[in-house]
């Protein structure tokens, strides 16, 4: 067979109609939904490609592709002590929310369904309130008296207890409710367990996908947390976020490698949380139920009636929202 | 352990309380402040805060400009959202799968980040404003301006869009439409009879929450403008950060004046949820 002959032939059909099928079956709404996601995808991929270029003067392409500004970055010790930072608060804040959320979610799931209402009213103050008006109050309260830790971390540890109180609250309360917890401590108390000792022994371990999912969504939500850290602490403890915006006189390639590094990295907690073993409730392969834990990401908050159907109130909190901005 | 202590470990006060008094401390005592500090006045209490906001010319401006650019954001990112929800229903599992992991990702990315991302990408230097001006689409594009404001804004409304509207549009079933189609009704009747009221609820609470969020933000725009444009929140914060004299107690009163246009557009939502049917009917 000669070659021209060959070409335009794949699997013995012919290749100009296949392609001409092919493109018809690309419907409309295939076409809306990749150019969202292109969209959505372009500023992202434009930071990837000047992160990676040597140079980019006013021309459409990059003179050549390198990871020095990766390598850069890395072995800068401003950025790696920011890096620090960000970690050492996250972990704190973390722990304390971990530490008063948890009884409280226990206490409202098992002994007092009242306290669930008043909670899941409380928990939408941090979501209604922007944190701009909050570091208001914040500024104000902490600045001098007793009490005086503004400009240290250990204002941004309580605060960001707050922020990330909503969907925690949530997370930890949907996975107790999957959960027959009467019944558990029934059954412990019963073999002679004290209440303290089955909770510990019983529930948590029980619990504890959903404590990981949680603790991964809201360190990746932190570790993107701008206006508190800038508000209250500034350059005193320098943070991530903050070193970013603090570095906006330095190289474009420079800090697009840093904008790169923060995106990985709250990609991998992201992806971290939705991809915990899956547990009773969540399985992630469904798209509707892929939401559920969609719908934990970012900071939450009140979707006042956004969920037309019960169906959807049962697996997913229905009040948790991400939030687009922080 | 003693008795005593080992009832204490087991009362629900003790473990309510030191909840209680971080939240007390860190969420509710700051907004009390600030609804306390707005009437404080240099010789007692009185309204003269938002007197001073209401007769600033400047702080007009920026209360107009925050919600002239959150309205246009949460509206266009609400079209665009349920544009691409329907959307996402229509097409493979596979694709619908990827975009609900990646707006998932892309919700994260706001703030200072996004805010670089996009000077890199439509800055005055920018990728895309050098490539759409090279083929004549684009002039005079000022991502500092309030065009630039609104197209990022926007991007960040889409992702939050896409993840509050998808379970609603799972809602509609195919057998409306057919059953629609089949008693003559076409597209628009559907979606003027069926769909659209269906969805409604979720639109409007979707929508509130998008204003919501671009009323607050702070981040973004910092990072973009710094404070040369004249934002609510941009003003808020140099009023208690800013490098020349600082002035608390307008802050808080511009502050709680940001609080209850929330309160109010929430009021609104909620009133308009009441005199939809579909609400009591469901």
């Amino acid at each position: 067979m000669s070659l021209p002959a060959e070409l335009p032939y794949r699997h013995g059909k012919p290749l100009l109609p296949s392609l001409m099928a092919r493109l018809r079956r690309v419907n409309v709404y295939t076409f809306i939904v990749t150019s969202v996601f292109a969209l959505l995808a372009l500023p992202l991929i434009a930071t990837l490609f000047y992160a990676l270029a040597t140079r980019w003067g006013a021309s459409l392409t990059p003179d050549a592709l390198t990871v020095k500004w990766f390598l850069e970055l890395w072995t800068t010790p401003r950025f790696l002590a920011a890096f620090g930072r960000s970690l050492l608060v996250a972990v704190g804040a973390l722990a304390l929310s971990l530490l008063l959320i948890v009884p409280v979610v226990f206490l409202a799931n098992t002994r007092y369904p009242r306290l669930d209402s008043v909670m899941n009213g409380l928990i939408l103050l941090p979501f209604a309130v922007p944190p701009i008006v909050s570091s208001v109050g914040l500024l104000q309260l902490y600045a001098g008296g007793p009490l005086a830790i503004v400009g240290t971390p250990w204002i941004l540890i309580p605060t960001y207890f707050t922020i990330v109180l909503p969907f925690m609250y949530r997370a930890l309360a949907n996975s107790l409710r999957a959960l027959d917890v009467a019944s558990l401590m029934e059954a412990a108390q019963l073999l002679g367990a004290s209440p303290l000792k089955a909770f510990f022994l019983v529930v948590l371990p029980n619990i504890r996908v959903g404590i990981q999912i949680a603790v991964f969504l809201a360190f990746s939500f932190l570790a993107g947390e701008f206006v508190f850290a800038n508000m209250l602490v500034g350059t005193r403890f320098e943070t991530l976020q903050v070193y970013l915006n603090n570095i906006r006189g330095a190289s474009g390639h420079f800090t697009s490698a840093l904008v790169i590094t923060l995106f990985v990295f709250t990609l991998i907690l992201t992806w971290l949380g939705n991809h915990q073993p899956a547990e009773q409730e969540m399985p992630a392969d469904d798209p509707d139920e892929a939401q559920a834990t969609a719908m934990t990401d970012g900071l939450p908050g009140p979707v006042p009636s956004a969920d037309p159907e019960p169906r959807h109130t049962t697996h997913q909190s229905s009040d948790s929202a991400p939030r687009g901005d922080r | 352990m003693s008795a005593a202590f080992k009832r204490r470990l087991t009362s629900p006060v003790m473990w309510l309380l030191p909840f209680a008094l971080i939240f007390g401390a860190f969420q509710i005592a700051p907004l009390v402040w600030v609804m306390i500090s707005a009437f404080k006045t240099p010789t007692g209490w009185g309204l003269a805060n938002f007197h001073e906001i209401a007769s600033s010319a400047f702080f007009r401006q920026a209360i107009w400009r925050s919600l002239e650019i959150s309205f246009m954001s949460s509206v266009l990112g609400l079209a665009i959202a349920a544009v691409t929800c329907h959307s996402m229903h229509r097409c493979g599992p596979r694709l619908t799968r990827m975009m609900i992991a990646f707006t998932n990702m892309t919700s994260n990315f706001a703030g200072v980040p996004l805010a670089f991302a996009f000077i890199i990408l439509m800055g005055a230097n920018g990728m895309l404003t050098l490539m759409l001006e090279r083929f004549g689409l684009l002039e005079n594009f000022n991502l500092y301006s309030r065009t630039g404001l609104i197209v990022i804004y926007t991007w960040f409304q889409i992702p939050l869009g896409i993840l509050l509207l998808y379970p609603a549009f799972s809602t509609l079933k195919t057998e409306w439409r057919e059953a629609a189609s089949l008693l003559g009704a076409n597209r628009l009747a559907y979606w003027q009879h069926i769909g659209l009221p269906v969805l409604w609820p979720s639109l409007a609470g979707t929508l509130t929450v998008l204003f919501a969020n671009a009323m607050g933000a702070y981040a973004t725009v910092y990072a973009l403008v710094n404070t040369s444009y004249n934002l609510m929140t941009i003003r808020i914060a140099n009023l208690v950060s800013g490098d020349l004299f600082l002035q608390p107690e307008l802050a808080s009163a511009l502050a709680l004046v940001l609080v209850v246009i929330l309160v109010i557009v929430t009021l609104i939502q909620q009133w308009l949820m009441r005199r939809s049917y579909h609400v009591t009917s469901r």
